[in-house]
C-alpha cells in the first residue's frame, strides 16, 4: 500500500505539484509575515484567475505568448542548447511583425500570414545568430544571447523612434487592421451588440482581446513534441543534446545541428510575438527600458514543464494565469505584484529539485514506518 | 587629456558593480557550481543596501548587509545545488525570480507602494574625501571600485599561491579525486556559493550606494548577466574577469563621451555598442572557451 502510494508521489507530474503547492505555501508564508492575510489574499488570486469566464478567458491570451517561448526554450534545451537569448529573439519577431504591419496594407488573408512569417523570419534569424557563432567559432551561446537581448532592445527603441514608424506616445504605430488576429474584433463595434455585452459569456468574448494566438501555441508544442519524438531529425537533434560526442561518432553533423536547433528555437519565439503583436492591444511596439521577461518568462514555463513541449502548455498557463490574477490581488488585497514572481520562483527552485524530492519523499514513507512498528 | 582621464573615470565607475559580480561567478564557477542567479542576488544586495543605508544613514551598514543578503541567497543556491542535486541552472533562474521578485515586494511594503527607494543621505565615500584637484576630480573613484580590485588581486592570490585556492579549482575539475584526497567537496563549494552571493550583494550595493543613491526596479537591468558573460570572457580567472568588465566599462565609457559630442549617432545605437563590441571582441581573439570540467554537475560521493 504505502509504496504504491509513494510511487505516486514519485511520479515527475506529481514532484511538479509538489512543487506549485509548496510555491503557494512559501507566499502565504511571506504575506503574512508582510501583515497581508494569507487566506484571503490566495483566494483573491484565485478568484483573479478564475472567478469569471472573462478572466478565465484573459488568462489564455495572456500565457499565449509565454507558451510559445516556452515551448521555443525546452526545445532548445532537448537539444543541449541554453537559450537565454528568447528574449531577443522575441523581440526581434516583434519588430518584424510590427514592421510588416505598417508597411504593407493587404487583405487579410495576405496580411496575417506575411506578418507571422515575419516575425518567425526574424526571430528564426536572431536564434540562428548564436547558432552559427557557437557551431563556427565555438562562442559559448549563454554569452553571444545575453549581449544580443540588449541590442535587441536598443534596436526596437530606435526603431520606434523613427519618424517613418514612431506612432503615439512612446510607441511605434499600429499595425494594419487587416492584420490583427483578434476574432470577434469587429462585432464590437456593431449596433446590435450591447444586448449580448449584457451576458455574462458576451461581455467575456467582447470585451477580451480574443484571439487565434493561443490555438496556434498548442498546435506548436504538439508539433515541435512530434518532431522531436517522432522523427528521424528530432532524433538527431536530441542526440546532439545527450552527448555530442556520440552524435558526432554516429556522422552526425553536430554543428548543422546547432544552428537548425537554434533557429527553430528563435523561429517559435518569433511566431510567439508576431501573433501577441497581431492578437493583444495596443498592436505595436513601444519604448523600452528594460526588458518586457516574455523570453525570460518562457525560460522558466520550460523549466516547470521539466522541457516537455506539451507540458509547456500547462505550466504556460499557469504562470500566465498567476501574473493575470496578481493584478487583481494587487488592487483588491493591496498585495504587491511581485509576489507571484516569487511564487513562480519558488515552484522553479522545487522544480530543480526532482533529484532529491523522490529521496525525501522516501524518507517521509520510512519514518512512518518506524513510528509505526514502535506502536 | 581631459578627457582621457574623465574616460577612465567613468570606465572605472561602470565596471566595479560588474567586477564584484564577475568575481563571485568566478569563485562559483570554479568549485563546480554554475550561478546564473548572479543577476537575483545583485538585485536583492542592490535594494537591502539601499534601505539599510536610508534607515540606518550609514553606507557602510548598507554595504555590509547587502553582502549578507547576497550570501542568504548563495546558501539558497548551494542548498539546492550542493545538497539537493539539483539542477543548477534551474536553480539560478529561480533565484533571478525570487530576487527582484522579493526586493520590490519589500521595496512596496517599506517605501509606501513605491518600487523605488527614497535616496540615502550617504553615499559610500570616494577615495580621497577631501577631493583632487581640476580635471583629477574624475579619477577620485568611490571606495568601492578600490575594494573591486583588492578583491580582485586577493582572488587571484587565493586561487594560485593558496593550498585554499587549490582545492578550490580540484573540486571544480575533478571533485572525484579531490575528495580521494580528502578534501571536503560539499563544504568547499558551500563556502565558495555563499561567497559568490556575499559578492554579488556587494556588486549591487555598489549601484544603489555609490553610482546612484537609490534601488529602482532598473538599478540592476542585466549586470549580473554581463557579468557572467565577462567571466565567460575572461576564461574563468579572477584575472580575467575583472579585465573583461574593465573593458566593458570602457566600452560603457566610448559609449557617453560619444554621446556627448558632435557626432550624429543616435543614442540607442550608440546603446548597443558595448554589446556589440564584445561579440566582435569573441569572434576576434577568444574562440573556444573551456568551462571548469565539473562545472554544473552536482558531486555524488562514489559516482564515477
Amino acid at each position: 500500500m504505502e509504496s504504491k502510494t509513494k510511487a505516486f508521489f514519485k511520479k515527475p507530474i506529481m514532484l511538479t505539484v509538489i512543487a506549485i503547492v509548496l510555491g503557494f505555501i512559501t507566499a502565504m508564508i511571506i504575506m503574512a509575515a508582510a501583515g497581508y492575510p494569507p487566506f484571503e489574499s490566495i483566494g483573491t488570486l484565485l478568484y483573479g484567475m478564475l472567478g469569471s469566464p472573462k478572466k478565465i478567458l484573459n488568462v489564455f491570451i495572456k500565457s499565449t505568448p509565454i507558451i510559445f517561448t516556452g515551448v521555443g526554450v525546452a526545445f532548445a534545451i532537448k537539444t543541449g542548447l541554453f537559450n537565454i537569448g528568447a528574449e531577443g529573439q522575441f523581440i526581434m519577431g516583434s519588430i518584424g511583425a510590427v514592421l510588416t504591419g505598417i508597411l504593407v496594407k493587404a487583405p487579410a488573408v495576405i496580411e496575417i500570414p506575411l506578418i507571422i512569417l515575419a516575425g518567425a523570419a526574424a526571430g528564426a534569424l536572431y536564434g540562428g545568430i548564436v547558432g552559427l557563432l557557437k557551431a563556427r567559432f565555438g562562442i559559448n551561446e549563454v554569452i553571444t544571447s545575453i549581449m544580443l537581448n540588449w541590442i535587441a532592445l536598443y534596436f526596437s527603441n530606435w526603431i520606434v523612434g523613427r519618424p517613418q514608424f514612431a506612432g503615439l506616445g512612446s510607441s511605434s504605430q499600429k499595425i494594419a487592421e487587416s492584420g490583427y488576429t483578434t476574432i470577434l474584433d469587429n462585432w464590437k463595434r456593431t449596433a446590435g451588440m450591447e444586448g449580448l455585452m449584457k451576458t455574462l459569456l458576451g461581455r467575456a468574448f467582447l470585451k477580451t482581446d480574443v484571439n487565434v494566438g493561443f490555438i496556434v501555441a498548442v498546435i506548436a508544442a504538439i508539433f515541435i513534441s512530434w518532431l522531436l519524438f517522432k522523427t528521424r531529425k528530432g532524433f538527431e537533434l536530441r542526440a546532439v543534446g545527450f552527448n555530442k560526442d556520440a552524435a558526432k561518432f554516429t556522422g552526425i553533423n553536430v554543428n548543422r545541428q546547432i544552428v537548425q536547433a537554434m533557429l527553430i528555437s528563435g523561429a517559435l519565439c518569433g511566431i510567439g510575438a508576431a501573433f501577441y503583436i497581431t492578437g493583444q492591444w495596443p498592436h505595436a511596439i513601444s519604448s523600452l527600458s528594460n526588458f518586457e521577461g516574455y523570453g525570460l518568462n518562457g525560460l522558466s514555463v520550460a523549466f516547470i514543464a521539466m522541457s516537455s513541449p506539451i507540458g509547456c502548455i500547462f505550466a504556460g498557463l499557469l504562470f500566465g494565469g498567476l501574473l493575470y490574477g496578481g493584478s487583481t490581488l494587487q488592487l483588491t488585497m493591496g498585495v504587491p505584484t511581485e509576489i507571484i514572481n516569487i511564487i513562480i520562483g519558488v515552484i522553479v527552485f522545487f522544480c530543480a529539485l526532482t533529484y532529491i524530492l523522490p529521496k525525501l519523499i522516501d524518507k517521509i514513507g520510512t519514518t512512518k514506518k518506524g513510528g509505526a512498528a514502535n506502536v | 587629456m581631459s578627457n582621457i582621464i574623465l574616460f577612465l573615470g567613468i570606465m572605472l565607475m561602470y565596471s566595479t558593480p560588474l567586477a564584484l559580480a564577475a568575481e563571485g561567478s568566478v569563485i562559483s564557477e570554479r568549485c563546480g557550481v554554475v550561478n546564473i542567479g548572479i543577476e537575483g542576488m545583485m538585485t536583492i544586495g542592490a535594494f537591502v543596501g539601499a534601505a539599510v543605508g536610508y534607515f540606518s544613514g550609514s553606507a557602510w551598514l548598507g554595504f555590509l548587509c547587502a553582502g549578507i543578503a547576497g550570501g542568504l541567497f548563495g546558501l539558497l543556491h548551494a542548498a539546492a545545488s550542493v545538497s539537493g542535486k539539483a539542477d543548477q541552472t534551474v536553480s539560478g533562474i529561480a533565484i533571478n525570480l525570487i530576487g527582484p521578485g522579493l526586493a520590490l515586494f519589500l521595496s512596496r511594503r517599506l517605501f509606501a507602494g513605491a518600487t523605488q527607494t527614497q535616496p540615502v543621505t550617504n553615499k559610500i565615500p570616494k577615495l580621497f574625501p577631501s577631493g583632487l584637484p581640476g580635471i583629477w576630480s574624475n579619477l577620485n573613484v568611490d571606495m568601492t571600485t578600490v575594494i573591486a580590485l583588492v578583491i580582485a588581486v586577493a582572488m587571484w592570490f587565493i586561487f594560485y599561491k593558496t593550498t585554499w585556492g587549490l582545492h578550490i579549482r580540484a573540486v571544480g575539475e575533478h571533485p572525484g579525486a579531490a575528495d580521494t584526497l580528502g578534501i571536503n567537496v560539499y563544504k568547499v563549494r558551500y563556502i565558495c556559493v555563499i561567497i559568490s552571493g556575499v559578492l554579488s550583494g556587494f556588486g549591487g550595493a555598489a549601484v544603489t550606494l555609490a553610482i546612484v543613491t537609490q534601488f529602482s526596479p532598473t538599478a540592476i537591468a542585466g549586470q549580473g548577466f554581463i557579468a557572467i558573460a565577462a567571466v565567460i570572457f575572461g576564461k574563468w580567472t579572477p584575472q580575467g574577469g575583472y579585465l573583461a568588465c574593465l573593458l566593458f566599462g570602457a566600452a560603457q565609457a566610448l559609449t557617453v563621451l560619444l554621446g556627448g559630442g558632435s557626432f550624429a549617432v543616435p543614442a540607442e545605437i550608440l546603446s548597443m555598442l558595448p554589446y556589440v563590441l564584445t561579440i566582435i571582441i569573441l569572434i576576434l581573439f577568444v574562440g573556444k572557451s573551456a568551462a571548469p570540467k565539473a562545472s554544473g554537475v552536482p558531486y555524488e560521493k562514489g559516482a564515477r
